[in-house]
C-alpha cells in the first residue's frame, strides 16, 4: 500500500470506514429528499422552463427577436456558449489531468465536477444550435451525403472544427463519466430495497459484480480515458478561440487566444465547482470528503489560472501598442474607454484583482470567501467573453455602420434559462447519482484518511478490522481439523493449472 | 464431478491479499475475487493477466486518424475542391494543417469509444445484466474470494475451507454448482 507523507493533510476526516464511506454517499439518494431539494429544484425548473419558452418564442419568430444588429452579429448568443463552455472544462481537467498527476483530492470532487461539466457542455451547445434559427436543420453541420450534389461542410473552418470538438468533448466526458458512475451504481444496486430502485440502478450499473479483472481493465480503460481526454479538453477550447483568432477582426485576430481561452475555461471552470460543492457538501452532509483542504487545492488553481488569464489581458494591452497596428490599439483603447468600459472593468477587477487575493492563505481557507469569489469570478468570466465579441464588433470597419449592442428580453431569459436548466440537471443528479467516487474513495481511505494516517506504522494492516464497527452478523466460522490439512497440502501440486502457477510464483517473489 | 464454488469473505483488503498469496503458495487456485474497489497488486498474485484494451484502444485511434484523413481529402480535395479566397484545395497537403483540429479530434473519438464498447463487451457489462457478485456486501465494504473444487482437485473442499479459515476471513460460504 502506497503510504503518504504524516504532514500532509488527510483527505478524509475522522474515523471512516468503508462502510461509512458507503453510508455517507449512498443515505441521500435513499432517504427522501429535503424540501429544500423540491424548492430549489421547483425553482430552478420554473427558470428553466421561461428559458424553454423563450426559446420557442425565439425559434417560431426568428433571430430577429435578439439583440442583434446588422453590425453585431454575434453577442449574448455566442458569450453564453463560450461561457458555458468554459465552465464545462473544469470537471474533465479534475479528473482527467489530476489522474495523470495522481492527485488523491481530485476523487472526492470528480464526479460532481464531472456531471457539471456535462450538463454546461448541453447548455453551450444549445446556443449554437438556436444561433441557427432552424433548429431542425442542425445536422446540416455534419459532412452528410446531401441534396445540393456532392456540397460538403467546410472543413478549413473553425466552426466546424468546433462542431468535432464539441461533440467529441461531450460524447468522451459523458462516457468517461458513465464509467466510473457504473460501479457505484452497483453499491447502490445491492442496498436498494425498494424494486423500482433496485430494477433502476440494476439496469444502470450494467451488472457490474467488481471482479478482479474487471477492476483491472477498468483502472486502465480510466487511464487511457484520462490520456485521451486530456489534450482534448486543451483542444476543445483552443478549437472555440480559433473561432474567433483566425477571423480578421482587430481584438479577435490575436496568437495568444488558445491557451488564453484554456486557461480562462479552467479559471470559470473551478470557480463554477466551488460554488456547486460549497452549498452541496453542507446540504449533503459530505464536509468529511470535501473538507476546507480541498477548497484551498481548487483555490490554488483558480489563483494560478486566474493569474494567467491577467497576464493575457495585460500582454495583450502591450501587443496592442507595440505591434503599432493602429486598429489593434484602437480596439483595446475603445474597451477599456469607449461605450462598454464599464464592462471591461468589470472583467479586469473580478477577474485580475479578485484571484489574487487567494495569495492570503486565511482567505483562501475560508469557504465564506471562497464561495463569493467564485461567484464573482464567473461574473467576471462572463464578462471577459462579453468584452471581446462585443467590444470588437460594435465599431465597424466603416463609422457609419458603428453600433451598439442592447440585449432584448429574449436574450436575457434565454440565458437565465439556460442557469435554470443546469440547476435542474445538477439537483436531478444530485439526487439520484452518488455525487462522490465513492468506490475511489475507499481505495484512498487507508493512504490519505485521518484515523489510518494517524496510526502507528505497524499497525496499519492489523487495525482496520479493529476500527470498523459494522456488525458482523455472521461469527468467523471456526471449525476444528482445520491445521493438519493445511500443513499436508502445501507442498502438493496443482497439475491442472501449471502455467498459472509458475506466472504466480514468479510474480510472489 | 459436482463442482462446488467456496465463498471465503474478508472485511480488509490487505488481509486477503494476504491470504491469497499464502494459498498460492501452497497451490490453491483463487479463481476470482470480488471487491468493491480495486485492489492494488492482487492481479498477479491470482494470475489475472494485464488487459490488453490500452493496445485496442491505440488501433482504434489509429483508424479514426486514417478515417479522417481520407474523409477529409475525399470531401475537401477530390469531391468538391474548395476555392476559399483564391487559395483551391489541390492536394491534401496544402492544406493539412486546416485538417488538424478534426483530424486529432475523430482520432480521440474513435480511440474512446473504441475503448470504451469494447470495454464493456469484454467484461459482459451491459445494462440490464444480472449482478454475479456472490453477495451484496462485496459493493460496500467486503472482499470476496472465489475457491472452485474442480479446478483444486488435489484437495478437498475441507481442505481447501481449513485452509482459508486460516487466512483470517469474516465468513465462508459455498454452493454447489452442475
Amino acid at each position: 500500500m502506497h503510504k503518504e507523507a504524516a504532514i500532509r493533510e488527510p483527505l478524509i476526516l475522522g474515523h471512516k470506514t468503508y462502510h461509512d464511506i458507503t453510508e455517507d454517499v449512498c443515505r441521500p439518494i435513499e432517504d427522501k429528499a429535503p424540501r429544500m431539494w423540491y424548492i430549489l429544484f421547483g425553482i430552478a425548473l420554473i427558470i428553466g422552463l421561461y428559458g424553454v419558452g423563450c426559446i420557442l418564442y425565439l425559434l417560431g419568430t426568428g433571430v430577429g427577436v435578439w439583440g442583434l444588429n446588422k453590425t453585431i452579429g454575434w453577442a449574448w448568443d455566442i458569450t453564453n456558449f463560450v461561457w458555458w463552455v468554459g465552465i464545462g472544462h473544469a470537471g474533465t481537467l479534475i479528473s482527467a489531468v489530476l489522474l495523470l498527476f495522481r492527485q488523491k483530492w481530485r476523487m472526492a470532487i470528480n464526479r460532481s465536477a464531472e456531471a457539471m461539466t456535462i450538463f454546461a457542455v448541453f447548455m453551450a451547445g444549445l446556443f449554437p444550435l438556436i444561433h441557427m434559427g432552424r433548429l431542425w436543420l442542425g445536422y446540416w453541420v455534419l459532412p452528410l451525403p446531401n441534396h445540393f450534389g456532392s456540397l460538403w461542410v467546410n472543413f478549413n473552418s473553425p466552426l466546424l472544427w468546433d462542431v468535432f470538438a464539441i461533440s467529441t468533448y461531450l460524447s468522451v466526458s459523458l462516457v468517461f463519466w458513465y464509467i466510473g458512475l457504473i460501479p457505484d451504481f452497483a453499491t447502490i444496486r445491492d442496498r436498494a430495497k425498494k424494486p423500482i430502485p433496485k430494477k433502476m440502478y440494476s439496469i444502470m450499473s450494467f451488472g457490474w459484480s467488481g471482479r478482479a479483472k474487471h477492476w483491472n481493465r477498468f483502472e486502465l480503460v480510466s487511464l487511457v480515458l484520462a490520456g485521451l481526454a486530456t489534450p482534448l479538453v486543451f483542444s476543445v477550447h483552443s478549437i472555440v478561440s480559433f473561432d474567433f483568432a483566425t477571423s480578421v477582426i482587430p481584438g479577435w485576430h490575436t496568437t495568444i487566444f488558445p491557451p488564453y481561452f484554456v486557461a480562462g475555461a479552467v479559471f470559470s471552470g473551478f470557480a463554477m465547482v466551488q460554488t456547486l460543492l460549497l452549498i452541496m457538501r453542507k446540504a449533503m452532509n459530505l464536509e468529511a470528503y470535501i473538507h476546507t483542504k480541498h477548497v484551498e487545492y481548487m483555490n490554488i488553481v483558480i489563483m494560478v489560472t486566474g493569474s494567467i488569464v491577467g497576464t493575457a489581458y495585460i500582454t495583450e494591452l502591450f501587443i496592442s501598442w507595440y505591434s503599432g497596428v493602429e486598429y489593434e490599439a484602437y480596439a483595446f483603447i475603445n474597451r477599456a474607454t469607449g461605450p462598454y468600459w464599464w464592462a471591461y472593468w468589470a472583467m479586469m477587477t473580478c477577474n485580475v484583482i479578485s484571484p489574487q487575493l487567494m495569495w492570503f492563505k486565511k482567505l483562501r481557507r475560508s469557504l465564506l470567501f471562497t464561495f463569493i469569489i467564485s461567484i464573482v469570478v464567473n461574473i467576471g468570466m462572463w464578462f471577459e467573453r462579453y468584452v471581446i465579441i462585443v467590444t470588437s464588433l460594435h465599431r465597424d470597419f466603416l463609422p457609419s455602420s458603428w453600433s451598439m449592442h442592447y440585449p432584448s428580453h429574449i436574450d436575457i431569459g434565454v440565458y437565465i434559462g439556460t442557469i435554470g436548466l443546469f440547476f435542474v440537471f445538477f439537483l436531478l443528479f444530485a439526487r439520484y447519482f452518488p455525487v462522490l467516487a465513492l468506490n475511489e474513495v475507499k481505495s484512498i481511505l487507508k493512504g490519505s484518511g485521518e484515523s489510518y494516517k494517524n496510526m502507528p506504522d505497524d499497525h496499519h494492516h492489523e487495525e482496520p478490522a479493529a476500527v470498523e464497527e459494522a456488525p458482523k452478523a455472521e461469527t468467523p466460522a471456526e471449525e476444528p481439523k482445520a491445521e493438519e490439512s493445511t500443513e499436508e497440502s502445501s507442498d502438493d501440486s496443482n497439475e491442472g493449472d501449471a502455467e498459472e502457477k509458475e506466472d504466480n510464483n514468479d510474480n510472489n517473489e | 464431478m459436482a463442482d462446488k464454488v467456496i465463498y471465503a469473505m474478508y472485511d480488509d483488503d490487505n488481509v486477503l491479499k494476504d491470504g491469497a498469496k499464502k494459498l498460492v503458495s501452497k497451490g490453491v487456485k483463487v479463481s476470482e475475487v470480488f471487491s468493491p474497489f480495486p485492489i492494488h497488486g492482487i492481479d498477479p498474485i491470482i494470475g489475472v493477466k494485464n488487459t490488453r484494451l490500452g493496445i485496442m484502444a491505440f488501433i482504434y485511434g489509429l483508424t479514426g486518424l486514417t478515417l479522417a484523413t481520407i474523409g477529409m481529402r475525399y470531401f475537401m480535395v477530390v469531391d468538391w475542391p474548395m476555392n476559399i479566397g483564391g487559395k483551391p484545395n489541390f492536394t491534401y497537403l496544402d492544406n493539412i494543417l486546416a485538417f488538424i483540429p478534426i483530424s486529432f479530434e475523430f482520432t480521440v473519438l474513435c480511440a474512446a469509444h473504441g475503448m470504451a464498447i469494447t470495454y464493456f463487451l469484454r467484461n459482459k457489462t451491459l445494462p440490464g445484466m444480472p449482478a454475479q457478485n456472490p453477495d451484496p456486501r462485496t459493493t460496500d465494504d467486503r472482499f470476496v474470494m472465489e475457491l472452485r473444487t474442480s479446478e483444486n482437485s488435489q484437495f478437498s473442499a475441507e481442505e481447501l475451507e481449513a485452509m482459508l479459515k486460516e487466512t483470517g476471513i469474516v465468513e465462508l460460504d459455498q454452493k454447489d454448482v452442475a
